[in-house]
């Protein structure tokens, strides 16, 4: 038997569509699954807020009066189901992972470009049979969580195809994850160290770890629960001696970690942008290597915070108190380090870095509040409130979601080879900003004052808040209509950008806007030093032109 | 100008510190305290609120004073500062946080002591029940406050069964049930708990108190109510379709009015 090996690594020409069908192909290239990852997440994510919508207009009433109960608890659970696993989860890792490591460790391509491929073309089918289901006798009905035994007792068809839907993912995920980490610490430029490595890398190595170990608990934990639902098993079913709290506790294994594969590659994101547009380096190298680690380890370990009313020894409850509070100091270096880039440089106000800056605003907010739910004295009145959502609405979107505005705004004219309206981006900027504080903001005092999470009715004293919220939300969706009009405009009539509109120095604007097939028409560029903006570093590579 | 720099650091600091006491102790965002827990909790979230709006107003000035300071002017070009790190500050605000955050940590377990929350949990629920030792999960307990301050020497003891979508409460003294909580005010409530479906949360946020209310596995909270009237107790758990309307009530009596409505209702549940 013979194998013929092409001496060239990259596939024939006759295979890879060229064109716009490229985006709808099986195609190996890293940008192309990139751009695939953001534009499908962008899809649901539009989907998802959809949801959103219809929650916070069923709350403008305190009445159950806008849609049946079982469709409300359908809504809620698939907003938040796509919200994670269809937008942030895929877009902050696969998308500009897919798009950027491989520029940033100086590679051609992923480690695996099929495995990539494959990690891709599960989402959309996971994402299309999750939303269907609601057509089919109804959605899952028991949260993101789906806890048992809720789950077990809510139409089957519906949990089961969420569970399916939510193991693809997963699968997707761990490919994903696999990928990184190889392409990372193995298709490295030679010559260049770890060390040297831009910090969106990193953020993507500790995110990786992260999925590798945890996501593979939750496909095993669906599992289980997918035959309590399927073959009547009792591993979580309290009627046939199960436990339905060793659920909250594998579910929470991955679960917890998931806010950090929300947010870390976002840490990674902002560390990228702020340098450029503050013509800065990078505050604190070492010490953000370092934070981002230390989150990654205390990450794995902090999962039960989420169960302080289930029935939990005081001893566990302790120890996760002080192992939740404890992360506030890694990440808090992060944002210190962020503030000391900002300080001293000549900050350009585009798009991008309000993006940024408003990221940082929320995630301390929404940081503070995290320090405080970890109290388990605190979290007994609080847990499973509104607060809780504000919380981690202000993790997830005012965090990672706003890092993904910003992202889209600085990659862009990479992506695409035009510029973007700026103005039109510091208008969507703004009234993102205040819809999304006027929608999450007054949801810590719902929450103190006893409204709590999931509910399609409540009590009537809450109402003037809830419509102040809603208010929030609907300026969130008008929102998204200047950002898809700036995008729409500019890919047909945009200005062109150039190859290095930013004056950047990390290696993917090192080469032309849209970059070829392989990146670099000659040899990969070594680029030691990422963030060597700053004056004496100008200097110096002056005098070098002289 | 370093010394104007350092006089400049020293009175925004010395406002933000002053400003966070004042803003805690003028934005109250808490519902009315009603048990012996609920002042205890509203200490921890003064002190919680004080040192959060303290980080919080000051990063964002910070933030907004950077963009406005060091905003690239029209027609300006160039880099800012080469500035790549700094030693010392780096182990300031490494140590700053953890400092704050070991402080948090202690001061909450000392504020979960006082709630009780570290007492073993060993109750005579007066029975059979109990005979065989059996595994409950606690809540907070009531500790060592509850008996300096109340002149009753045993706790109530009332069983909750909560079932999709409401509460049910059993006295075993007098063999009393009802759909709402009759407590009296003053005396150490010890509700064991047990759902027939799915998770519930017993909820009252005057209060401050919380337990999931699971199948197959009995939880206990204890508390105190500290003030007549009438509190809404909540589900907090998500539980099926009409979650939302899973609500009832807690009636804190005073002493007398709860003995007449315990003789009343259990003569005629007798």
């Amino acid at each position: 038997m013979t194998i013929l090996v092409k001496p060239s690594g990259s596939p024939p020409e006759k295979l890879q569509p060229t064109g716009w069908l490229k985006y709808l192909s099986f195609s190996l290239d890293h940008k192309v699954i990139g751009l695939q990852y953001l534009v499908c997440g962008f899809l649901f994510y539009l989907i998802g807020g959809s949801l959103a919508g219809a929650i916070r207009v069923e709350l403008i009433s305190p009445l159950s009066d806008f849609m049946p109960r079982e469709v409300y608890n359908q809504v809620l659970t698939l907003h938040g189901t796509i919200m994670i696993f269809l937008w942030i989860v895929p877009v902050v890792n696969g998308a500009f992972g897919n798009y950027l490591i491989p520029f940033y460790v100086g590679a051609r391509d992923m480690a695996f470009p099929r495995l990539n491929a494959v990690a891709f073309w599960l989402i959309p089918p996971s994402g299309l049979m999750l939303i269907t289901s609601y057509f089919i006798n109804g959605a899952a009905q028991s949260g993101w969580t789906a806890y048992p035994p809720l789950s077990i007792t809510t139409p089957a068809a519906g949990q089961i195809i969420w569970i399916l839907s939510v193991l693809l993912l997963g699968g997707s995920s761990i490919f994903g994850g696999i990928n990184f980490i190889a392409t990372i610490l193995k298709l490295r430029r030679p010559g260049l160290k770890l060390m040297q490595l831009p910090m969106y890398c990193w953020a993507m190595l500790g995110t990786s770890i992260l999925v590798v170990l945890s996501t593979p608990v939750l496909a095993g934990t669906l599992i289980l629960l997918s035959f309590d639902i399927v073959a009547h098993t009792g591993f979580f079913n309290p009627s046939l001696g199960g436990n339905v709290i060793v659920y909250q506790h594998l579910f929470w294994f991955y679960s917890h970690p998931a806010v950090y594969i929300m947010v870390l590659p976002a840490f990674g994101l902002v560390s990228e942008i702020l340098p450029i547009h503050s013509r800065k380096p990078l505050f604190g190298y070492t010490t953000m290597v370092f934070s981002i680690m230390g989150i990654v380890v205390l990450g794995l370990v902090v999962w039960a915070h989420h169960m302080f009313t289930s029935g939990t020894p005081p001893w566990m409850r302790l120890f996760f108190t002080i192992a939740t509070a404890f992360i506030a100091v890694p990440t808090g270096i992060k944002f210190f380090n962020w503030v000391a880039t900002l300080w001293g440089g000549k900050i350009a106000l585009n798009p991008a870095m309000l993006f940024s800056c408003g990221f940082i605003i929320n995630f301390v907010l929404g940081g503070i509040t995290g320090v405080a739910l970890a109290q388990v004295p605190f979290d007994v009145h609080v847990h499973d409130t509104y607060f809780v959502v504000a919380h981690f609405h202000y993790i997830v979107y005012g965090g990672s979601v706003f890092v993904i505005f910003s992202s889209i705004y600085h990659w862009f004219p990479k992506f695409t080879g035009k510029m973007l309206n700026e103005n039109l981006g510091r208008f969507h900027f703004i009234i993102t900003f205040i819809g999304f504080n006027l929608c999450f903001a007054p949801q810590h005092w719902l929450g103190l004052n006893g409204m709590p999470r999931r509910v399609a009715e409540y009590d009537p004293q809450f109402q003037l808040i809830n419509q102040l919220s809603s208010v929030g939300a609907l300026l969130m969706a008008l929102s998204t209509l200047p950002f898809l009009w700036n995008i729409l405009q500019s890919i047909l009539y945009g200005d062109d950008a150039g190859d290095n509109p930013w004056n950047a120095l990390t290696p993917e604007w090192l080469t032309s806007s849209p970059p070829p097939v392989e990146n670099w028409e000659g040899e990969a560029p070594l680029v030691l030093e990422p963030y060597g903006y700053g004056e004496k570093h100008l200097n110096k590579t002056q005098e070098e032109k002289k | 100008m370093p010394k104007l720099s350092a006089i400049l650091t020293l009175t925004s600091s010395l406002i933000l510190g002053v400003g966070g006491v004042w803003i805690a102790f003028n934005v109250d965002m808490l519902p009315v305290s009603a048990s012996i827990n609920a002042p205890v909790y509203d200490e921890l979230y003064r002190v919680l609120f004080i040192i959060g709006s303290i980080l919080f107003i000051g990063m964002t000035a910070l933030v907004i004073y950077s963009l406005i300071q060091f905003r690239r002017r029209p027609g300006e070009t160039g880099d800012g500062i080469d500035l790549e790190g700094n030693i010392s500050l780096e182990i300031f605000w490494t140590a700053v946080p953890a400092i704050v955050v070991l402080f948090v940590g202690l001061y909450s377990y000392d504020i979960y002591d006082r709630m009780g929350g570290m007492q073993p949990l060993m109750h005579d629920h007066n029975g059979a029940m109990d005979h065989q030792a059996e595994r409950v999960w606690g809540g907070i307990g009531s500790g060592p406050i509850v008996s300096s301050s109340t002149q009753n020497s045993s706790s109530l003891p009332i069983e909750l069964t909560a079932m999709q979508f409401a509460f049910i409460f059993h006295y075993p003294k007098g063999d009393i049930i009802s759909g709402e909580l009759h407590v009296p005010v003053g005396r150490e409530v010890s509700l064991k708990m047990e759902s027939k479906d799915v998770i519930h949360a017993f909820w009252v946020p005057q209060f401050r108190l919380k337990q999931d209310v699971i199948p197959g596995q009995p939880t206990i909270l204890n508390f105190t109510p500290t003030k007549a009237g009438n509190f809404p107790i909540v589900c907090a758990e998500l539980c099926g379709p009409y979650h939302g309307g899973m609500r009832s009530n807690v009636i804190v009596d005073e002493q007398e009015d709860f003995e007449n409505w315990l003789k009343e209702n259990s003569k005629e549940s007798i």
